[in-house]
């Protein structure tokens, strides 16, 4: 079991920038998930403490020693790759023995040790069968039974699930997150979908375009995003923004024009000169509020996508803008209806023009905004 | 009414192997139907394969014939039609001592010799194609360069590169020889071609130049296919890259290197121009193909040479179908 540190880590192909003074700190035994788009260079960050690749600057420490120019193998990490990267004329039991052999362990070990991880991963049957006589499922479990055999310190994952259909997806999620509270190893994962990342994740760390934007538990990426980049990642359906104007500010709150909604006192902390700045207000589906409006009002229901437990509804604003509302099923509007719009005043987020989230005056919740510390 | 015939035995065939399924879907109609449609396609099939059939008939099968026919003929080649049907004398006859090609020491001979450059010339194409096929696999600049490069000697007609070889031979003109003197290697030139002790391994060395670049490129595209991410499962893994290579690599490239291997030793046990180029009719180079000449052109024996070519063929055929077994037994054993 090991901690991972890293500090300023830069990689560059080339001209090209990819990971970008990248810095924080894993505890032991924790599960990390780092999310992003496509190209955030998240699995580039992997690959770094993975030591697939070589870091251009900065320093990867694990357990407090520097690993910069150790092997894959002297640092004490498995992988589980997005593509399984099973040994295709090996069988279950030579794939997952296959490492272990190196090791000079002796013929019962490896054999014991074999057995039981096919054991934990209910592998048991299958442990003579070719990895293409396997179906999608059972071969992912191969390769985290191949990655966990040599009992590495840290087990990476990179996009693990993502070449497995819809339901076995939640099904081997569940398993991995069964199999961190079994092992309690350190786990790095690597993921696009926001859902995977917060379902797992102790820590999600959300990186955009090789530099990390928050690093935080589910709950604070959720309710307290850094940045406007963040609050439209995690979230399903996406966070809704609206284009609006601050009109007055101070370091007590602020009051803003909503488009089709009025004027709006928030508890943001806004500098008094930059009234009158466009800003941009986040806010969850969940969090807006329909009335029904007279024939000309309001805005328009444009769509209801019906999804049995809840409905969401699509707003057309003024400007074009598609809002989203989440409502319970079957919803109380009809496409075509006009509504009007509302909002929970203190659920609400607002960005300035640079995308950073403005600090919400209330001593408490400013304080542990930026947690990047690792909880001890 | 052949072809409808065989097809109709087929069909019966192809519903034998598919009863278990059949009976499985108890609906008589679905069934009917799937014999027609089955009848429809195998007769395409044979439609298909005729023109084939009959070009592989004409070219091959029209030949073979003839020769086999002929060797059993005393015919010569000046008078091909006049030979006399004389049975398997031409292959073994007792006339107070043996006779036939059967008890020609020198058919054994050049037997051995084909066999010999057969295994030793492919056995280095196949280790040194390798070796090439993963030096052109990694990474490095020029590289697409110096795999057209490769190829050249492939490219090379046979009979053009082992004339240049033969004057690059020459005991006394040739420039190995004047590089091996220059380096201080031997103190007498060489005669490669003419030495018999030499000439088989100056022939095995021609060849190997040549057909190496053709494993390697079979090599080659396999390497390229090979997932690349069970390397990196490897690295991580920490597994020697000589034990990667011998437990990873070199099973997935099998099925390529078995194809070029019997790819080339097909060709090897029929040799005859680079052989024939460098040492003639020499004795210590004789395979069965310049065997089977020198009785069918040079001792005009049409029958005699006849029935080399046959045997020639029965070898070859024997030892692919050989080959082939062992080769079908190995890979299914993974399976």
């Amino acid at each position: 079991m090991a901690g991972v540190k890293l500090e300023r880590v830069n990689k560059r192909f080339g001209s090209t920038r990819v990971i970008d003074d990248v810095s924080m700190a894993i505890g032991d035994g924790e599960f990390v998930v780092f999310v992003g788009p496509s190209g955030c260079g998240k699995s580039t960050l992997l690959r770094l403490i993975a030591g697939l690749e070589s870091i251009t600057n900065g320093d990867l420490l694990i357990d407090e020693q520097r690993v910069n120019n150790l092997t894959p193998q002297e640092r004490g990490i498995g992988m589980v790759f997005q593509s399984y990267a099973l040994y295709p004329h090996m069988s279950v039991y030579q794939n997952i023995a296959f490492g272990l052999k190196l090791a000079k362990t002796d013929k019962q070990t490896v054999d014991e040790r074999v057995r039981q991880t096919a054991r934990i991963l209910q592998l048991d049957g299958l442990l003579e069968r070719l990895p293409k006589a396997l179906s999608g499922g059972q071969r992912q479990r191969v390769a985290i039974g191949r990655a966990m055999a040599r009992e590495p310190k840290i087990l990476l994952f990179d996009e693990p699930l993502s070449n497995l259909d819809a339901a076995l997806r939640v099904q081997t999620r569940n398993e991995i997150a069964g199999l961190h509270k079994r092992l309690g190893s350190t786990m790095i994962y690597v993921t696009h979908d926001q859902v995977e990342a917060m379902t797992l994740a102790d820590r999600i760390v959300v990186l955009n375009a090789g530099h990390v934007e928050q690093i935080g538990t589910p709950q604070e990426l959720y309710e307290r995003p850094a940045s406007r980049f963040v609050a439209g990642f995690i979230g399903s359906p996406r966070m809704n923004f609206i284009h609006v104007e601050a009109r007055t500010g101070n370091d007590r709150g602020c009051r803003i024009n909503v488009p089709g909604v009025g004027e709006r006192d928030l508890p943001q902390q806004l500098p008094a000169d930059a009234v009158g700045e466009r800003l941009e207000l986040g806010v969850r589906p969940e969090h807006l509020h329909l009335t029904p409006a007279a024939q000309g009002e309001g805005v328009e229901v444009v769509n209801v996508e019906y999804l049995g437990s809840e409905a969401y509804l699509y707003l057309q604003m003024a400007d074009g803008e598609l809002l989203v509302c989440r409502t319970e099923a079957p919803s109380r509007f009809e496409r075509g209806e006009r509504v009007t719009l509302d909002f929970d005043a203190d659920k609400v987020h607002l960005f300035d023009g640079e995308g950073r989230a403005l600090p919400v005056a209330d001593a408490a919740r400013r304080s542990d905004r930026h947690s990047e510390q690792a909880p001890t | 009414m052949a072809t409808r015939q065989q097809a109709a035995t087929s069909d019966v065939a192809a519903d034998m192997t598919d009863r278990a399924f059949l009976q499985q879907q108890a609906d008589s109609p679905r069934r009917e139907r799937g014999t027609r449609v089955r009848r429809r396609r195998v007769r395409a099939a044979w439609l298909f394969l005729a023109p084939m059939l009959v070009v592989l008939a004409a070219v091959a099968g029209w030949p073979l014939v003839r020769t086999f026919w002929f060797s059993m003929t005393d015919a010569s080649l000046s008078s091909l039609e006049g030979g006399q049907f004389i049975g398997l004398e031409n292959y073994l006859v007792y006339d107070n001592g043996w006779y036939g090609i059967m008890a020609d020491p020198m058919w054994w001979q050049s037997v051995w010799n084909t066999l010999y450059f057969t295994l030793v010339s492919v056995s280095l194409e196949a280790v040194l194609g390798v070796i090439v096929a993963l030096v052109l696999n990694a990474h490095f600049r020029g590289r697409t360069l110096v795999r057209a490069a490769m190829l050249i000697p492939w490219a090379i007609p046979t009979v053009v590169s082992a004339k240049i070889w033969a004057w690059m031979l020459n005991d006394q003109f040739g420039i190995i020889n004047h590089m091996l003197l220059g380096l201080g290697l031997i103190d007498a030139p060489l005669s490669w071609t003419a030495d018999a002790s030499l000439s088989m391994w100056a022939v095995i060395i021609v060849d190997v130049w040549k057909a190496t670049p053709f494993v390697a490129l079979l090599v080659l595209a396999a390497l390229q296919m090979l997932p690349s991410d069970c390397y990196e499962a490897a690295k991580v893994d920490g597994i020697h890259p000589v034990r990667v290579f011998f437990r990873v690599t070199l099973p997935l490239i099998m099925p390529a290197l078995l194809v070029a291997i019997i790819f080339r030793a097909l060709d090897a046990l029929r040799v005859f121009d680079v052989i024939y180029v460098l040492t003639s009719n020499a004795a210590s180079t004789m395979t069965m193909s310049i065997y089977a000449r020198q009785q069918l052109v040079e001792f005009q024996d049409v029958g005699y040479g006849s029935a080399a070519s046959t045997l020639l063929f029965m070898i070859i055929a024997l030892i692919t179908v050989v080959y082939l077994y062992i080769g079908r037994r190995q890979l299914g054993g993974g399976s």
